[in-house]
């Protein structure tokens, strides 16, 4: 038996994510023993690290792996699932295609640049209004600080990197 | 018969699939859910599974001491096992 929890956190995943565009896979048992994985790395970490990577346990270190991971769109891009097939192309969701293994993105992207002072972060764009990017999904705005969380994936403030 | 290591997590979908596979094909293996230790066992296995797989992946199958299987690579564990 699933917990209340587990499928609760599976429904607004799948309603959060089609809402954006985003696919979950259609094992729907498979995507449940990720939902535990994760509320599992919730409880343990205090956040959702992804549940098919060793997380280090420091929000700053693994900032990069909570689902959804920095990492995502570019696997779905190039392999049609993310890490751990949560997400899928449109195609693997429609059944038309099976998920493979994809390799560990991680580590291998460039370094992002060193954070900045948050002070010297604002005010720099013609308007004096600073534009910042959600490092999962891409999502743009120009605000005097990035918000409590990304509107399109749900990313907490402090995956967000001033872009401009 | 062959030695079989699988290092896993507890909380990996891949992982269990690979345990499933395992299991229905009996082959015997010892496994280590690598989230679960803590302190000088976790450093010391983590180090074991970045012998054999560098970027410190799960599942990571070591076969007689010799082979490795990174990911849920039913093709390549087949071989590994010879199934």
């Amino acid at each position: 038996m699933r917990s209340q929890a587990t499928q609760e956190l599976y429904e607004r995943l799948k309603r959060e994510g089609e809402a954006a565009g985003y696919y979950l896979n259609p094992d729907v048992d498979f995507v449940l023993d990720l939902m535990e994985g994760l509320l599992t790395n919730e409880e343990r970490y205090g956040y959702g690290a992804c549940p098919c990577r060793l997380a280090a346990g420091v929000r700053e270190k693994d900032l990069d792996i909570i689902c959804p991971c920095d990492y995502r769109d570019a696997d779905l891009n190039e392999y049609g699932a993310c890490y751990c097939a949560l997400y899928v192309s449109e195609e693997i969701a429609r059944g038309e295609k099976k998920p493979q293994p994809v390799p560990e993105r991680r580590g291998t992207m460039p370094e992002p640049p060193i954070e900045k002072h948050e002070e010297e972060l604002v005010g720099f764009t013609k308007s004096g209004i600073p534009v910042w990017r959600c490092k999962v999904c891409g999502y743009l705005c120009a605000r005097p600080q990035p918000p409590l969380k990304c509107p399109i994936c749900k990313a907490d403030r402090d995956r967000f990197e001033r872009f401009a | 018969m062959k030695k079989v290591k699988l290092y896993a997590l507890s909380t990996c979908g891949w992982c269990k699939k690979t345990r499933s596979f395992l299991d229905s094909h009996y082959v015997q293996y010892e496994y280590e859910y690598v989230d679960l230790l803590t302190g000088a066992e976790k450093d010391r296995v983590m180090a074991e599974v970045k012998r054999w797989n560098p970027s410190l992946s799960f599942p990571t199958v070591v076969v007689d001491d010799a082979k490795v299987v990174v990911g849920f690579r039913e093709d390549l564990l087949r071989e590994v096992l010879g199934l």
